[in-house]
């Protein structure tokens, strides 16, 4: 209720990046910081979107593909390329994705529960939509997307 | 409220005061008629009313208050020490314990202690009594004051020693006014007459003399085939010792009072049945001196301390690193230098975070004591080694698992009492709780007298579980059907008890130890009892690793794990069960390649004519990883992979090395089939 009513009231910060061509956010408040890619050592025997661990300040970070951890075809790596490093509860996270750009501010009047599927994404992981003037915004369920117990049924399933 | 500030170091020193009645109360039930130790409690619960009372916890303040009461009429003499009395102030430390808990969670520290309160009462009113007052008080009345230093057990040690050809002394030595370290002193005179005979007894108890309590003397009765002369020299032979003053015992029926009252010259019975007030008064001139030599630092500030190091020695490695590159003499010596006292300081900082094992045994003694009340079953508990250090991070983890073993061990081990009589053992089962060092690991070891491990039973049951089959059954040794037990939801007991074998058994314990970098494992001889061993890494925050490198990956290997490296010409890979080995020294040992296990993408593909190899073991297992290079030995500083990665296969963690890079450390044990 309580969030609601600020959902109502206030608008959603929001760090825009893109992936397939699609623009995606996730909450200001969930990003500690955006990296440039750098050398990452890979870690044996882990799901395929988990791309290893880079030393970030001192702090040995994971990193995944979310393209990969998305479902979506994965791509390779360019100029643009960028790693969000995000908290979830307490877990620190880096995601790869296509670029980061951009931060903007989301009424949240616009927000809308999002659709069975978009851009190849499954509803479970999003928050909702936003349609801003021109483009199409997904909101990101950070939650879900880094949900460890679903992570390892996904581990089971690749044996 | 400004108590606030205070509030910490209250929590802190209520849960010493508490450990160290606790422990008082145990030796006080096993001797009862020892006055010395009913004013140690005296003075503990003293404080702790003082304490309580400070800070407004009135519960408990009103509670050390009846406590100390029933105390005092039984350091007066008024009092005898019974069972139930034991039980209802075991009861109170209870309360009082759960107390502080309700603190430290930010409670006020509440109880309803009027039921409890209503039965101390009636104890110093006298309306409990029973049998064991009146024997008691006879033997009070009966024993000469002096021997009170002496019980039972230690009088007849010394008369069976005499008996058999043997001479006891009482040596009383006195330090000089002018010594600075006496419980160094007193150590060195426990040293060398332990090396002349037996020490069975000291005044005050060897802990009180490493503590300093005590003034200028302290005396110990010595069992030797030595002469008077000869000691009295190998005494005189510490340094700043003034006087040593020896006395042969000759415990006769009798005359033992008087020969005893003899040596026991004015000073020692002053001691024994020292006054409150006395006793009071020398606690403060020991505490006086030892404020100026410790200080109590909070856990975190070493953990910082410790993590503002770790990147030092990141940075150290980088520094090497260069300066090797540079080629520049002056600096290479330079950073050489700093790697030097960088390592000192490495050696005090880890040093800093030691901690006796005491800590964690500390609770063990009551815990049986409460055990075996409940499974109706006698049993001692020897504790020995509990000076032994720890890392304070496997100290905080030790816990759970030992307690676990322990308790496994008290009921599925020891047998009941009839059981025990009737195949000829004594009523009392024993469990040998023992820590020690060796090498770079600790060792603990719970052992115990009681039936042993059952093979055919737990043959039974993996067979039922499904753990292995009929097959495995017959060529299985019995050390490794023993080692079933950690397989996991494995449980020996028929009867679940409330005590062990909830379902969760011994593999959560394995998995726990294996965690913090250790191992377990067990042995048993039938009828005789069983051991558990546990092996510990001294700490966990920086360790010695050995950099190897597989195509374009670094990996670091413990080097706790390895016995060598080596390098083997292609043609010496034999095969054996479709295995690659070869013949290390004489021995036959399985290879593993890293590069197939990791599925490390192959950067180029000609064959080399030689192989490196690290042979690491695990128990008397071996197994050689096969790599490419060698890069070197390094400390290195462990990370873990964090909570998003967890059990990933052979992998224990990550480090930093000097270029920023990670490497993650190999798991030696999940490789060594």
């Amino acid at each position: 209720m309580e969030q609601e009513l600020k959902g109502i009231l206030n608008e959603l910060k929001v760090i825009v990046f893109r992936l397939q061509n699609e623009d995606y956010g996730v909450e200001v408040n969930q990003v500690k910081s955006i990296e440039r890619l750098e050398q990452i050592t890979r870690v044996p025997k882990t799901p395929k979107f988990v791309k290893g661990v880079i030393n970030l300040r001192g702090v040995v970070t994971p990193i995944i593909d979310l393209r990969g951890r998305l479902e979506l075809e994965e791509s390779p790596y360019t100029e643009d390329t960028r790693i969000i490093i995000v908290a979830v509860e307490d877990l620190e996270i880096g995601l790869i994705v296509d670029a980061a750009n951009d931060v903007i501010d989301v009424p949240s009047s616009l927000i809308e529960p999002a659709p069975k599927v978009v851009g190849g994404v499954k509803a479970t992981y999003l928050r909702g939509v936003a349609k801003l003037e021109n483009r199409l915004l997904i909101l990101l369920n950070l939650n879900k997307v880094l949900n460890l117990e679903e992570i390892q049924q996904l581990e089971e399933l690749e044996g | 409220m400004e108590m606030n500030q205070y509030l910490d170091m209250f929590i802190e020193e209520s849960k010493e005061h508490l450990q160290a009645i606790n422990d008082h109360l145990l030796l006080l039930e096993k001797e009862p008629s020892n006055i010395a130790t009913v004013n140690e409690i005296f003075r503990s619960a003293h404080t702790l009313k003082g304490m309580s009372a400070t800070m407004g916890f009135e519960d408990m303040a009103n509670l050390t208050h009846e406590m100390e009461n029933v105390l005092d009429q039984v350091r007066n003499g008024k009092l005898v020490v019974q069972t139930n009395m034991m039980d209802l102030i075991f009861q109170c430390v209870d309360i009082l314990e759960s107390m502080v808990v309700s603190i430290v969670n930010g409670g006020n520290g509440q109880h309803d202690v009027s039921s409890v309160i209503k039965h101390l009462r009636a104890i110093v009113s006298g309306e409990s009594n029973d049998q064991g007052e009146q024997t008691g008080e006879q033997e009070l009345l009966t024993l000469p004051v002096s021997e009170l230093a002496l019980d039972e057990f230690e009088r007849s040690v010394i008369k069976q020693s005499i008996e058999s050809g043997f001479t006891v002394f009482s040596v009383k030595t006195m330090v000089r006014d002018d010594c600075v370290l006496k419980a160094a002193r007193a150590y060195m005179v426990f040293d060398s007459l332990e090396s002349c005979g037996e020490i069975i007894k000291s005044i005050p108890t060897v802990d009180e003399l490493e503590e300093e309590k005590f003034d200028k003397t302290f005396e110990v009765f010595l069992i030797t085939k030595k002469q008077k002369s000869e000691i009295e020299k190998v005494v005189l032979g510490v340094s700043e010792i003034e006087t040593v003053f020896i006395e042969e015992i000759s415990l006769k029926e009798t005359n033992s009072g008087q020969t005893l009252q003899e040596i026991h010259t004015s000073e020692q019975p002053s001691q024994v049945l020292a006054s409150g007030e006395d006793v009071e008064h020398k606690n403060t001139t020991f505490k006086k001196s030892s404020t100026g030599k410790t200080i109590r630092v909070d856990i975190e500030r070493l953990d910082i301390l410790m993590n503002l190091f770790s990147e030092l020695v990141i940075d150290r490695g980088r520094l090497e690193e260069l300066s090797k590159e540079s080629g520049n003499g002056a600096l290479i010596e330079a950073v050489e230098h700093m790697s030097r006292i960088s390592g000192d300081l490495q050696n005090i900082i880890l040093n800093m975070r030691m901690v006796p094992i005491e800590q964690v045994f500390n609770r063990f003694p009551r815990m049986v004591r409460d055990l075996a009340k409940e499974l109706n079953k006698k049993m001692d508990l020897v504790i020995e080694g509990a000076e032994t250090e720890l890392d304070r991070t496997v100290i905080d983890e030790i816990g759970d698992p030992l307690v676990h073993i322990l308790r496994n061990s008290l009921d599925h081990g020891l047998e009941s009492l009839e059981e025990r009589v009737k195949t000829g053992k004594s009523e009392t089962g024993t469990v040998l709780l023992k820590a020690y060092h060796s090498g770079n690991h600790v060792f603990i070891e719970i052992k115990d007298d009681g039936k042993g491990i059952n093979r055919e039973k737990v043959l039974k049951k993996a067979l039922e579980k499904g753990v292995i089959n009929e097959q495995q059954a017959q060529i299985l040794t019995d050390k490794e059907v023993y080692d079933l037990l950690f397989t996991s939801g494995f449980s020996t007991a028929e009867k679940v008890s409330d005590i062990s074998g909830r379902g969760v058994g011994l593999d959560v314990v394995k998995t726990k130890i294996e965690s913090l970098g250790g191992m377990v494992s067990v042995d048993s001889t039938p009828g005789k009892g069983t051991t558990f061993l546990i092996q510990l890494p001294l700490t966990l925050s920086i360790i010695s690793a050995m950099l190897v490198q597989i195509e374009g990956e670094k990996y670091a290997v413990p080097l706790s794990s390895i016995i060598e490296t080596a390098v083997f010409k292609r043609e010496q890979i034999m095969r054996a069960h479709q295995q690659d080995v070869i013949d290390f020294r004489g021995r036959i040992v399985p290879l593993v390649s890293l590069r197939n296990i990791f599925h490390i993408p192959l950067q180029d593909d000609h064959e080399k004519s030689e192989i490196s190899v690290v042979i690491v073991r695990k128990g008397d297992k071996m197994a050689g990883l096969v790599v490419d290079s060698f890069i070197g030995q390094q400390e290195i500083v462990l990370k873990s992979l964090g909570k998003y990665l967890v059990n990933v296969f052979a992998i224990s963690g990550a480090t930093i090395l000097g270029n920023g890079q990670v490497a993650l450390i190999i798991d030696c044990n999940t490789l060594i089939k």
